[in-house]
């Protein structure tokens, strides 16, 4: 059983929780460009590592809040927790959000890179 | 006096109590152990076996006690396997022995003995696996044959069980020397402190011990007045009889406290459920036995507890005694057991000459003690009457000439000790093998524990004290950043030569290994030669050579087993221990009753009830209910001798015919404000919600990001942004989740704000041709007319001075009333209307007449239409999906070829028999054919018979279903008989919708 700290209640055990699996995934804006295997990569698969991971949890049997937590899923220790809108600022949460494989669609982040690109020129 | 009770012995408990064994009357004192007043009486088997049904008798004195397992009768408190070491003596103690017919010694199982070899390691997966479901037979047999105790033939338990959460600073696990150093250490620090020990009272090893002194004292009696100076202290709590045994994630442990002994409670056991910033671990070491043929037999001991025995209860399990041992410590053993005045025939040694202190002081008395031998054969049927002792050469192997045969009852075996890393093990610690003590010691830790003592692999008494001492320092240090005064004991004790001989390097001779009655694991009859054959056969791997043997399973969990498992495994593969690895120890420690799990959440408390305001009117008019989730509701209300068909058949026609009335305030209901409610109803739901204008009502279907349904409802616009949302009533939270998901993580910037008021408003649908003529007879003050109220719209208004919203909608197809009142004056309303509709025969109608008017319409129910694989189209809704929405919730899914291409489809069925109703569920097949394969077309998700068409109407969802209207459809039966019927369009009455729009 965790000991989870609520970043609006505090510590609570995991069974007020429930956990909403992997963070920071943005849902792709509905367009022509978006394939039916983007899409389905948005819908099915998640990042599921040994190690640092972060996830989305709702402290559902209290102030039913969303929030997100860098966790080691070997050791179940958790390094941080930090509101939804925020980004992680421990070591161990940088890391994680660095290695999180897929906060964009493949063709978003091309979108992005061109528009770098073009800020350069 | 009982036979076995040493003369003179000083004891601290003095009241004699009788008490049975197999219907024997024995006589014992209260405050001892069952297997010490067993011993006392000279009661050797105790037990048969789990396999061979051998005879087994006492062999420890704690909680790793793999065979004297007993039933215990106290009245309806009838409890199997109960170890007879941890049950304490009352006048009148019931015991009985297991696993054996007609009695414990003529067992007719132990004729299994003889054929053990054909019952070998994994002889279930070899010998029952012909013919193909020939287990099924065998399987009544061999349960039968197998296993220990019987359960209670009782259908519930009697005791009470209660579950307690603690939150403290530190938890020691283990009250012997360690953990009470460790605890009156911490007792000055103001540290708030639980302290746990599975005995009836705190001190451990120390209280079967005469040799050690802690400052100058006996320990027995310094760990007594430890004991009550710690009780007296404010900040640290003892629990004794308890069992520690789970350590969970983030230092939550779990652990079983007995409560039996406490006089005026009625709790049979507590279950702590204990979160602590830091946890002691001092659980100690276990004795382990030494492998040899016969080593099973009845009168064969570990050395520990034949010394803790005669220490602390005064008795002796025989008058002769042989000691086997590979380490120092069974010396003391036969100091205790010469001071007893028991005859010590010889101390078998397998090292070669040592000497220590503690030797010098045995040979003075003139024990003789063969170095360098081993006991090779233990002789006698019922228990030990000879052993047979060898002489080893320095390379392990028997000298076969040197055999001696001595005469003996009682066999002190000592194959040194075992850290118990059980909990290290479970908090994810990791463990390392010594090589030097041949143990495996706790390394790499994951959680905030300390291991000290005993089990982190630490022998001798000065050295415990010092590193509990030490290291709880450090704990104080971390929590409070204080330093303590330090504590000063001083402690006498036996000093030992630490050398230790393994056991298994002579055991290597092959006449060892053929042996087949060498026991490993005594509780599930693991004998040598099933691990070596296990091997053999290629389970070379420990986990797998756990399950093929089930060498460490069991109630003991191979406490006293796994390290000779282990060993054995390692000289045959000719592998070193670390190699092999060992398993994962997991939780419980010791056997956990699945009562103490449950607590108090059984029966009535097992879940909770939800009941509506209006629920007392059911009750009191006989209503039959049914179960929707946690909300119980009533099902349909049956009149005079009424059974469930005709009263249905009733209030369905009634309904069309009259009016009907149904308790519908289960239904999920969410209250939504906040500018920005409509975009976000419009990314929920799959229509427009654009242009919805404050008194409008509007049906929705909401989809999972697959684009299948997932809930529906009508949601009502109050003001400009403030919207009424209904669901279904079982998807009632798992909706206000969804909402607050979506709002929360991913639209964030939305203006919306969600609560659930479904409990806050009871609702009374009103429904049939008189709907309107009863509302307005009771007093509703608002103009009903068509044209002022309209179908699909809503209105405030109030009855009889009762504030009321009233929705004009309809899951029946009649003309129809939603009428919200809050919920404190559901009851009242209820009944004032049914006063009023009396005149018009307005009766109350269940939800199961709601269910048949909704299927005569073809109306869906999210759950029995859908099944979270059915998309909108499937049902044929392609009205409700918006063509101008840029986005909703499940869009992007409906594109894709899988969500259109080859689905089944919602359609009616009309069976050719009109009275015959298809089972819901049933699939159907195309073409009836005589043998399989034969294809399915799909399923029945609503089957009924409906009054008012006077036949059996059923929807299904049929693959292609919408372009094959008309065709035959088969519905084979599960007795065989098929039923044929023809597809229609969904919806069997009143085709156009005149009722409802109730002009």
């Amino acid at each position: 059983m965790l000991n989870i700290e609520c970043p609006y209640c505090g510590f609570r055990d995991e069974i007020e929780f429930s956990c909403g699996g992997e963070a920071h995934i943005s849902r792709p804006e509905l367009n022509d460009k978006l394939s039916d295997k983007e899409w389905s990569e948005y819908l099915y698969s998640s990042y599921n590592p040994k190690g640092l991971f972060i996830e989305r949890w709702v402290h559902s049997a209290g102030c039913r809040q969303w929030f997100n937590m860098v966790r080691n899923t070997v050791t179940n220790e958790i390094y941080e927790v930090y509101k939804i809108g925020s980004l992680p600022k421990t070591k161990e949460g940088l890391l994680a959000f660095k290695n999180n494989w897929r906060r964009k669609t493949k063709s978003e982040l091309i979108d992005l890179k061109k528009k770098k690109n073009n800020g350069k020129k | 006096m009982e036979k076995n009770r040493i003369k003179n012995f000083s004891i601290d408990f003095r009241k004699k109590v009788f008490f049975y064994f197999d219907n024997k009357k024995l006589y014992g004192f209260e405050g001892e152990t069952l297997a010490s007043a067993l011993i006392a009486n000279n009661i050797k088997l105790v037990g048969r076996s789990f396999k061979y049904h051998r005879p087994r008798g006492i062999i420890a004195i704690g909680s790793e006690e793999p065979n004297a397992l007993v039933t215990i009768n106290k009245g309806d408190k009838t409890e199997p396997n109960i170890q007879a070491t941890k049950v304490h003596l009352y006048q009148g103690l019931i015991a009985k022995s297991q696993n054996c017919w007609p009695n414990l010694k003529y067992d007719f199982g132990s004729i299994l003995s003889f054929f053990s070899k054909l019952i070998p390691a994994g002889f279930y997966y070899k010998t029952f696996m012909w013919p193909p479901n020939g287990w099924k037979t065998y399987e009544h047999f061999i349960r039968k044959m197998a296993g220990l105790g019987k359960a209670a033939e009782i259908h519930k338990d009697p005791n009470r069980y209660e579950h307690v959460h603690s939150h403290v600073d530190v938890l020691i696990v283990g009250g012997g020397i360690s953990g009470l150093v460790s605890c009156l250490t911490l007792a000055n620090s103001n540290l708030n402190i639980m302290i746990a020990d599975e005995n009836e009272e705190l001190g451990g090893n120390l209280n079967y011990e005469n040799d050690v002194f802690i400052n100058s004292v006996a320990a027995k009696k310094w760990a007594k007045q430890t004991t009550k100076k710690l009780e007296n202290l404010e900040n640290v709590k003892i629990l004794t009889h308890s069992n520690v045994f789970g350590y969970h994630d983030h230092n939550f442990i779990t652990i079983s406290e007995n409560c039996e002994h406490e006089v005026s409670n009625k709790i049979t056991q507590r279950l702590w459920k204990v979160r602590a910033k830091r946890v002691v671990l001092a659980q100690g070491l276990i004795e382990r036995p030494i492998v040899f043929s016969g080593n099973d037999l009845p009168g064969v001991m570990l050395s520990s507890a034949v010394r803790g025995y005669a220490n602390k209860y005064g008795v002796v399990l025989g008058k002769k005694a042989i000691i086997f041992t590979n380490n120092d410590d069974a010396y003391r053993t036969a100091l205790v057991l010469y001071k007893a005045g028991i005859k010590i025939q010889c101390i078998v040694d397998l090292r070669e000459q040592v000497s220590s202190k503690l030797l010098s002081k045995v040979q003075n008395i003139g024990i003789e003690i063969f170095f360098g031998h081993t006991l090779s054969k233990v002789i006698g049927r019922y228990c030990v009457k000879k052993v047979e002792v060898s002489k080893l050469s320095k390379e392990g192997k028997i000298n076969s000439n040197s055999k001696k045969i001595i005469n003996a009852d009682l066999v002190a075996v000592s194959g040194g000790w075992t850290p118990s890393v059980n909990l290290f093990s479970q908090s994810g610690g990791k463990l390392k093998w010594d090589s030097q003590s041949l143990n495996f010691k706790p390394s790499f830790h994951f959680q905030n524990e300390v291991t000290i003592g005993g089990c982190n692999g630490t022998f001798d008494y000065e050295k415990t004290v010092l590193e509990s001492i030490d290291k709880t320092k450090v704990i104080v240090k971390d929590l409070i950043n204080k330093n303590l005064r330090e504590t000063n004991l001083k402690i006498d004790s036996p000093k030992f030569n630490k050398s230790l001989r393994s056991t298994w390097f002579f055991n290597s001779s092959k006449d060892i290994f053929k042996n087949d009655k060498a026991f490993v694991d005594f509780q599930n009859d693991v004998t040598v030669s099933d691990v070596l054959l296990a091997s053999n056969e290629g389970y070379n791997s420990v986990e797998h050579l756990k399950r093929y043997t089930t060498l460490g399973m069991g109630t003991d969990q191979g406490k006293t087993s796994n390290i000779n498992g282990l060993e054995i495994l390692s000289v045959k593969l000719n592998k070193a221990i670390p190699e092999i690895g060992t398993t994962t120890f997991r939780m419980p420690y010791s056997p956990v009753r699945l009562g103490l799990i449950g607590g108090r959440d059984i029966s009535d408390l097992f879940d909770p009830i939800r009941l509506t305001k209006i629920d007392p009117w059911h009750r009191l008019n006989k209503a039959k209910y049914e179960n929707v989730g946690q909300w119980m509701r009533a099902w349909y209300y049956p009149q005079d001798n009424e059974n469930m068909q005709t009263a249905v058949n009733r209030e369905v026609l009634n309904t069309r015919l009259n009016a009907g009335i149904l308790d519908a305030s289960t239904l999920g209901k969410i209250d939504i404000k906040g500018k920005d409610s409509r975009k976000f109803l419009n990314m929920i739901y799959t229509n427009d919600w654009s242009l919805i204008k404050p008194g409008q009502c509007k049906y929705g279907i909401m989809l999972n990001e697959d684009g299948m349904v997932m809930d529906d409802g009508v949601t009502t616009c109050i003001e400009n942004n403030h919207f009424h949302m209904t669901t279904t009533t079982g998807g009632s939270a798992s909706v206000l989740s969804w909402l607050e998901e979506w709002s929360q993580t991913e639209w964030p910037h939305l203006d919306v704000n969600i609560t659930s008021v479904t409990e806050n408003w009871s609702v009374l649908s009103l429904s049939g041709p008189k709907a309107r003529e009863i509302l307005s007879q009771s007093g509703c003050d608002i103009d009903l007319s068509n044209k002022n109220f309209p179908f699909m719209t809503f209105k405030n208004g109030k009855i009889g001075g009762i504030p009321v919203r009233i929705f004009r909608i309809s899951f029946t197809g009649e003309l129809s009333y939603e009428i919200n009142t809050p919920s404190r004056y559901g009851l009242y309303l209820w009944q004032k209307i049914l006063k009023s509709g009396g005149k018009f025969n307005l009766m109350p109608y269940g939800t199961e007449a709601m269910h048949v008017l909704r299927a005569e319409k073809g109306f869906i129910i999210v759950g029995q239409e859908t099944d979270g694989s059915v998309s909108p189209l499937d049902l044929g809704m392609d009205w409700i999906i918006s063509k101008n929405k840029k986005d909703f919730i499940g869009k992007r899914s409906l594109k894709i070829s899988s969500t259109i291409k080859n689905r089944k489809e919602l359609v009616g069925i009309l069976t050719d028999n009109s009275e015959q109703i298809i089972p819901e569920g049933a699939h159907s097949i195309e073409d009836v054919k005589s043998s399989p394969p034969v294809e399915m077309l799909g399923h029945v998700t609503s089957s009924y018979y409906s009054p008012n068409c006077n036949r059996s109407i059923a929807l299904a969802l049929i693959k292609g279903g919408r372009s094959k209207i008309g065709q035959k459809v088969f519905f084979p039966t599960l007795d065989g008989d098929i039923i044929t019927g023809k597809l229609v369009k969904p919806n069997f009455f009143d085709p156009n919708g005149d009722r409802l729009n109730g002009i």
